[in-house]
């Protein structure tokens, strides 16, 4: 019994779905962009992630020890420093190293490897690169720095207006960001929702027929949800497909727009792309989960209100 | 089988639809209910259905109180009723034959009832040929015959048409009565109301008269008294 009334809600779900055919039409593509919204927000997010990745990535506090300063002593520091749970990495570039790049570096400037010539000697002295975990933690990686004979300078001191700021600024976007998703999303609800309520708002008259002839509310709402579950489905398939292309086309735009940095490109090549292929299986998840549930709770709540035959 | 007790409505507006009615309708009538527009024939029917409460007094069908049965139990006693409305009320995105089966399905019968009952009584209504036309696709008066084979197909014990033939021409009125007195000819108690003096003097049955909410006669064998 039960078996054969979820049968016939289920047909009567997608025969209505088909029978009305541009009002069916008109849900799904309110639905998908509604979708779209929350699709973008997705790469949205990971693009601010990867960007506030970049920059982090970029902020370290260089030592810069003392000429006659002796290796061993700076390797026991990196020893330690590495040992700290702030610490994330750390690099050691000896003077000769130092050298090497600064050679590399100003290949095409004569003038300046004429005048180190000139000096005869390695003015350069070793450098130790240090990464924070987050940069809020620079300032006691600094402080523990201090007062060691052999070390020259700490660059923290000049880094650190950058530094305060970013980490300022960096909760400020995350928070600034998730806001604005909750709130984008709240309205793509809302909208999709209204659009629903009027489909079914069409069908009042026969949902109050379906009561007068004895249809329990269950059997009456029933074709309503399914139908509204297969606007989620097939609006989810449209919301991926139009999110894909977004992806591949804004990533070749990115391409051309940072066409002036040739080196760089292969590691900023297909950025949305290359997530959103990678991570295909959970957007698709996603926006078929929140499709088909924002399509089937719609309705069961827009249907409610005409019940009460 | 149904008994109204000193029914009243009220309307929020503080129209009095219906002043204080009672009558009772044994099993197999053939009852006529008529007034001018206005005077509670159709709040009177719609009491029944539960598809509006009495401000005061109250109605019973059987033995059963209607207006103080739950959800469910208006689902079950609307299956037992057969209803024809005036407007025809078809489902316009179902075919003549779903409109039908779906009075069934509603009722939880199966799928070998369904396809057997419901091309029997689209014959009985002489609307075999129509069985896959959409309510659009039919004239006034098919429409009301598909209206009322999905209101005998769950074999009601009472069928309640309100005003019927008041959308219809002459020929197609005759039809419908035809086929109302037919069914009540075959068991099952008949309910209707009109303001048609050819329909009342047509069926010679029991006649209601009601004006401004009051039952003003009652007669076994009536003609239309206004």
């Amino acid at each position: 019994m039960i078996f054969t009334k979820v049968r016939r809600v289920v047909r009567t779900g997608f025969v209505n779905f088909w029978r009305n055919g541009f009002l069916s039409l008109s849900s799904i593509l309110v639905l998908s962009i509604a979708l779209l919204v929350f699709g973008s927000l997705i790469f949205f997010s990971t693009l601010s992630d990867r960007f506030l990745d970049t920059v982090r990535e970029k902020v370290d506090i260089n030592v810069y020890f003392a000429l006659n300063a002796g290796e061993t002593d700076i390797l026991e520091l990196q020893k330690t420093l590495e040992k700290m749970p702030e610490v994330s990495t750390t690099e050691y570039i000896s003077r000769e190293e130092s050298l090497k790049r600064f050679k590399e570096k100003h290949q095409d400037n004569t003038l300046i490897l004429q005048g180190l010539e000139e000096i005869g000697d390695n003015p350069l002295p070793a450098v130790l690169t240090i990464k924070a975990k987050d940069p809020s933690q620079y300032e006691s990686i600094a402080k523990s720095l201090a007062d060691r004979s052999f070390i020259d300078d700490v660059n923290y001191g000049r880094n650190k207006v950058i530094i305060d700021r970013l980490s300022r600024i960096i909760p400020l976007v995350e928070k600034t960001v998730s806001v604005l998703i909750i709130i984008l999303i709240v309205m793509a609800v809302i909208v999709t929702f209204n659009t629903i309520r009027v489909i079914i708002f069409s069908s009042r008259d026969e949902i109050a027929v379906m009561k007068l002839v004895g249809a329990s509310n269950m059997y009456v709402r029933g074709p309503f949800v399914v139908s509204g579950i297969m606007y989620g489905i097939a609006s989810a398939i449209l919301a991926i497909v139009v999110l894909g292309l977004f992806a591949y086309y804004m990533d070749a735009l990115y391409i051309r727009f940072l066409h002036a940095y040739p080196g760089d490109i292969s590691e900023i090549r297909h950025i949305l792309f290359g997530y959103y292929v990678s991570n295909f299986k959970t957007i698709f998840a996603l926006i078929l989960g929140s499709g088909v549930a924002l399509g089937a709770v719609s309705s069961y709540m827009a249907v409610r209100r005409y019940l009460n035959v | 089988m149904i008994y109204f007790d000193k029914v009243s409505k009220v309307y929020p507006d503080d129209t009095l639809a219906l002043d204080s009615v009672s009558f009772t309708v044994e099993p197999k009538e053939f009852v006529t209910i008529v007034g001018h527009s206005g005077a509670g024939k159709t709040t009177l029917l719609k009491m029944l259905i539960a598809e509006d409460r009495p401000s005061k007094g109250s109605v019973f069908f059987e033995s059963a109180n209607i207006h103080k049965l739950g959800k469910g139990a208006v689902s079950k006693l609307r299956r037992r009723i057969g209803t024809i409305f005036q407007d025809f009320r078809l489902i316009p995105n179902k075919t003549a034959y779903e409109n039908i089966a779906f009075a069934m399905e509603a009722a939880g019968r199966t799928d070998a009832e369904i396809a057997s009952d419901v091309p029997y009584v689209l014959e009985l209504v002489d609307l075999h040929h129509k069985i896959y036309a959409f309510p659009h696709e039919l004239s006034g008066g098919e429409k009301q015959r598909i209206a009322i084979a999905r209101a005998i197909v769950n074999q009601p014990d009472i069928v309640i048409a309100d005003e019927p033939t008041g959308n219809l021409d002459p020929i197609n009125t005759f039809e419908i009565i035809k086929i109302l007195k037919k069914i009540n000819d075959l068991g099952t108690t008949v309910l209707l109301t009109t303001h048609n003096r050819g329909v009342v003097d047509e069926i010679k049955g029991r006649v209601i008269t009601m004006e401004k909410g009051k039952l003003m006669r009652d007669d076994k064998k009536g003609k239309y008294a206004l």
